[in-house]
């Protein structure tokens, strides 16, 4: 490397910057923040930087997923209708070694603690609710309420099962429909179904697999490919569209993405569409002028006749702990109605939703278990915990 | 990442300061914590509990030393561990004595292997090498073009044919060979594990090419699975290494960390931010301060010494020393940093910097750097050395020269006598930054820390004076040109840490 003199001298001047530094940062970051109030975002900067960290091969993937099915119908793939159990099985073994381990001792002891604390820990489900999970257990097995490791197991699965099954307030999936059927005449809204997320979780294609889903079942859906950042997101889109057989609105890319959300909404109103399901991009909870011009995003669809009536978080089943931060954020942003579990297809995993359900009350909504139109499917709590026991 | 884990010391630690001898129920208590918060840093449990172990046989009575007590010599221990843990030296690459020297890139969908592949181009550029980049992922549609777009900004060409992606690949090593391409990077689709179809084709594809280096990538934000994921790539593969993406997120990273102590394969390189820049060799003893809280001032050492004018350097460095530094030298320091990168990446390298600070430097972009920038350079010189002659009337001309308000000169001018009042208490008494230049070409992390402490850094982020800048901007958006109204501070939002 070079002398310790030169170093020194660079030492210097790094310290330098860290006092010139913050003061622009924090001065800059709130202007931006208030540019984005005022003005809307202008896209993202710089245009140069055309493909972030936003690797999404998943959902390009599954866009390419498409086309193979278009093209190639000489080799159909057995299409097996997604179950939780028959996805999921892949990957079992894991869990279902500790709990052989637990059920085989015939008592409970120290050590079946250990083993049932390590099972949710390598489920993700994250130490503070695997403590709450425990110790409430623990309370329960020395009040004499529960019996043996089997029961214990069985309580464990019911307490899962609880926690994730959604409150009283009516947190199941929207009915397309429902909000625009309630009004009158010209106060018909247009329903908005937003989705959001951290880069490379699969929005594209969950928005892509729904159309798919919705249209199949006969309502009128229109897609906004709100991704006007990461190239080819809207092409990815589009071929999910012809799919489906859903319309489309796309924006030019590295446009803003609210213009292409309020084109939609205003399309949907003209020509009778019942939903419009809007993709974002791809964008780290910590960016601060990113989330703002998500936020942007949500009230230009929430404007009339625009309504956003679901706003759900497509995470990714590998995610650890940091989903609950991710989700803490988009909550607090932009608030999030639900949780899309995807590519679950690879691992008996995705804990953390147990942990932003306890902890922030966000219900699982739709599961993604593979890469075909059909593998989007809607949560089932005891199917969920049934699969990972 | 791992800020937490400093801040669930400092309780257990502070109660341990005062004691000769740590008994076995204090260490558990540490090790507690110290499990807790790797748990939540995602590293894999099983790796938690190898770590945890070794640290207690080394913590369990110890001595209060001359110069060291108990509590840190806890934290010695543990910024050791951590440090062997996450992978003891730094890769040195070797390059192939028969180039090209061949480096191809695995991992699941979604974890930013095209991205990090144009990123790993650009750096083998930088270390003065000619790569190729060779674009194997054919699953998706416009994986390639993406490549293409990227490997452009790189200035590195990319190869890439519609035929198969091993097909592929031999093709972009003859096309080496062919242009004398000394480096190959390969890019490939995105996998699961699990899928043994696909995961024959990974493998035919290192059989075609026959990688000198094979790389897995790990998205940071990754739970337990990773290991699982990790060790089955491994057993195809044979990994040389693992790249560790999205850094720039909030994710402790502790699943790669687990990687590279079940695989037993170092983090090669790490990426921290959407810039091609963003991208780097991975430290683990500079990453082990860095879970410690002690930020990794080396890093941000050698990214000033590649990007940046020596000579201009030092005489800014200078200049704040002696305590005359002026907006000339704060202009050429701008100048300075925009070459480095995001200010962010920048700023998450620095220890003591308060995180709502760090949250709101992600809002930051070259146009606000710009603006300063306008507004010195319409200065005259004599200004930019004495701005205590800038009176209402050149306030005006200022502004209207640099197409500001003149709310946001007298921003800036006031912020500039905050800095300088800051840099002359730096600068006297040896203080802090005496004593870090006073030992040498390798700072210790103490001295970073006290410096962090006292010497202003984290006290920046506390000082009212530094919303004033901030605050003139929206009252006077706007009202361009409209000279002597004065901007209310109004209106500002600082983005807090949640």
């Amino acid at each position: 490397m070079t002398d310790p003199v030169a170093l020194a001298a660079a030492s210097e001047v790094v310290i330098g910057l860290a006092v010139a530094l913050p003061l622009v940062a924090v001065t800059g970051g709130t202007v931006v923040a208030l540019r984005l109030r005022g003005r809307g975002a202008k896209g993202r900067v710089p245009v140069g930087e055309v493909a972030s960290d936003a690797a999404t091969d998943e959902e390009l993937r599954a866009g390419a997923t498409a086309v193979a099915v278009a093209e190639a119908t000489a080799a159909p793939p057995a299409v097996e209708p997604a179950t939780y159990r028959g996805r999921l099985g892949k990957a079992r073994g894991l869990f279902a070694g500790y709990l052989g381990a637990v059920r085989s001792r015939g008592r409970i002891e120290p050590a079946t603690w250990d083993d049932l604390e390590e099972a949710l820990i390598r489920a993700d489900v994250g130490v503070g609710a695997t403590d709450a999970l425990l110790d409430d257990l623990r309370g329960r097995v020395k009040a004499g309420d529960i019996a043996g490791p089997d029961a214990l197991v069985e309580a464990l699965k019911a307490d899962l099962v609880a926690m994730l099954s959604p409150g009283a307030g009516g947190a199941d999936l929207a009915v397309p429909g429902a909000a625009a059927a309630a009004g009158e005449g010209d106060d018909r809204p247009v329903e908005v179904w937003l989705f959001v997320g951290v880069n490379g979780v699969g929005k594209t294609t969950t928005v892509g697999k729904l159309a798919h889903r919705l249209a199949t079942g006969g309502v009128r859906v229109l897609l906004a490919a709100g991704d006007t950042f990461r190239a080819a997101a809207g092409e990815q889109l589009a071929q999910w569209a012809s799919r489906a057989d859903a319309d489309i609105v796309r924006g030019a890319e590295g446009g803003d993405p609210s213009s292409v959300v309020f084109d939609a909404v205003q399309r949907a109103a003209s020509r009778g569409h019942t939903l419009v399901l809007a993709d974002t991009a791809g964008r780290l909870h910590n960016k601060v002028n990113l989330i703002e011009e998500l936020k942007k995003v949500r009230r230009v669809a929430d404007r009339p006749p625009g309504r956003v009536v679901e706003v759900l978080l497509v995470l990714d089943a590998t995610t650890g702990q940091n989903g609950l931060a991710q989700a803490k954020v988009f909550l607090e942003a932009v608030d999030v109605t639900g949780v899309v579990l995807t590519k679950l297809d690879g691992t008996a995993k995705g804990g953390i939703v147990v942990a932003i359900q306890r902890e922030l009350g966000l219900p699982v909504k739709l599961v993604g278990l593979g890469e075909g139109a059909e593998d989007l499917v809607d949560f089932d709590p005891g199917a969920f915990v049934d699969a990972l026991f | 990442m791992f800020e937490t884990l400093t801040d669930r010391f400092e309780g257990i630690l502070s109660r341990l300061r005062s004691r000769g001898r740590l008994t076995e129920a204090d260490v558990d208590e540490v090790l507690r914590e110290i499990r807790t918060a790797l748990l939540e840093a995602d590293v894999e449990i099983g790796v938690v509990r190898g770590f945890t172990d070794a640290v207690r046989r080394r913590c369990v009575g110890l001595e209060l030393t001359s110069h060291l007590s108990p509590g840190q010599q806890v934290i010695k221990i543990v910024n050791e561990e951590l440090t062997a843990l996450l992978g003891g030296e730094t890769l040195r690459l070797a390059y192939a004595s028969r180039p090209p020297t061949v480096v191809l890139l695995a991992g699941l969908q979604g974890s930013g292997k095209t991205t990090t592949s144009a990123k790993l181009a650009r750096w083998f550029k930088q270390q003065g090498r000619n790569p190729l980049l060779v674009g194997a992922d054919l699953q998706r549609p416009a994986a390639v073009e993406q490549l293409r777009v990227l490997g452009g900004q790189a200035g590195v060409s990319v190869f890439s044919e519609a035929t198969d992606p091993v097909a592929v690949a031999a093709a972009g090593l003859d096309e080496a060979r062919r242009l004398g391409r000394d480096v190959l990077v390969v890019d490939t689709a995105g996998r699961l594990a699990i899928d043994a179809e696909l995961m024959d084709e990974v493998r035919r594809i290192a059989g075609a090419v026959r990688p000198d280096y094979t790389f897995l990538v790990v998205d940071a934000m990754t739970g337990q699975d990773a290991v699982a994921t990790a060790e089955a790539f491994h057993r195809t593969l044979e990994l040389d290494g693992v790249i560790l993406t999205k850094l720039d997120g909030d994710a402790r990273g502790g699943a790669a960390l687990s990687v590279k102590e079940v695989v037993g394969r170092p983090i090669a390189f790490a990426s921290t931010g959407e810039k091609l820049d963003d991208f780097d060799l991975f430290h683990p003893d500079r990453m082990a301060d860095r879970i410690l809280g002690m930020g990794d001032v080396l890093s941000l050492i050698e990214q000033a010494e590649r990007t940046m004018d020596q000579e201009v350097a030092t005489k800014g460095a200078a200049a704040i020393l002696e305590g005359r530094f002026t907006l000339e030298d704060f202009l050429e320091q701008l100048q300075q940093v925009r070459k480095m990168g995001s200010v962010s990446g920048m700023l998450s390298l620095l220890p003591g910097i308060p995180k709502d600070l760090k949250q709101a430097s992600s809002a930051v972009d070259d146009r606000q750097i710009n603006r300063v920038e306008a507004i010195i350079q319409s200065m005259t010189p004599g200004e930019r050395v004495d701005p205590a002659v800038i009176d209402g009337a050149r306030r005006v001309r200022i502004a209207d020269g640099s197409g500001t308000t003149t709310a946001d000169v007298n921003a800036l001018l006031k912020q500039f006598r905050e800095m300088q009042k800051l840099m002359k208490g730096m600068g006297k008494g040896g203080g802090a930054l005496g004593g870090l230049l006073g030992r040498g070409a390798k700072p210790s992390p103490r001295a970073l820390a006290e410096l962090a402490g006292d010497g202003g850094l984290a006290a920046l982020g506390a000082d009212p004076g530094t919303a004033a800048w901030a605050g003139a901007r929206p009252a006077a958006a706007g009202k361009k040109g409209k000279g002597g109204k004065k901007g209310k501070g109004g209106g500002r939002v600082t983005p807090k840490a949640r």
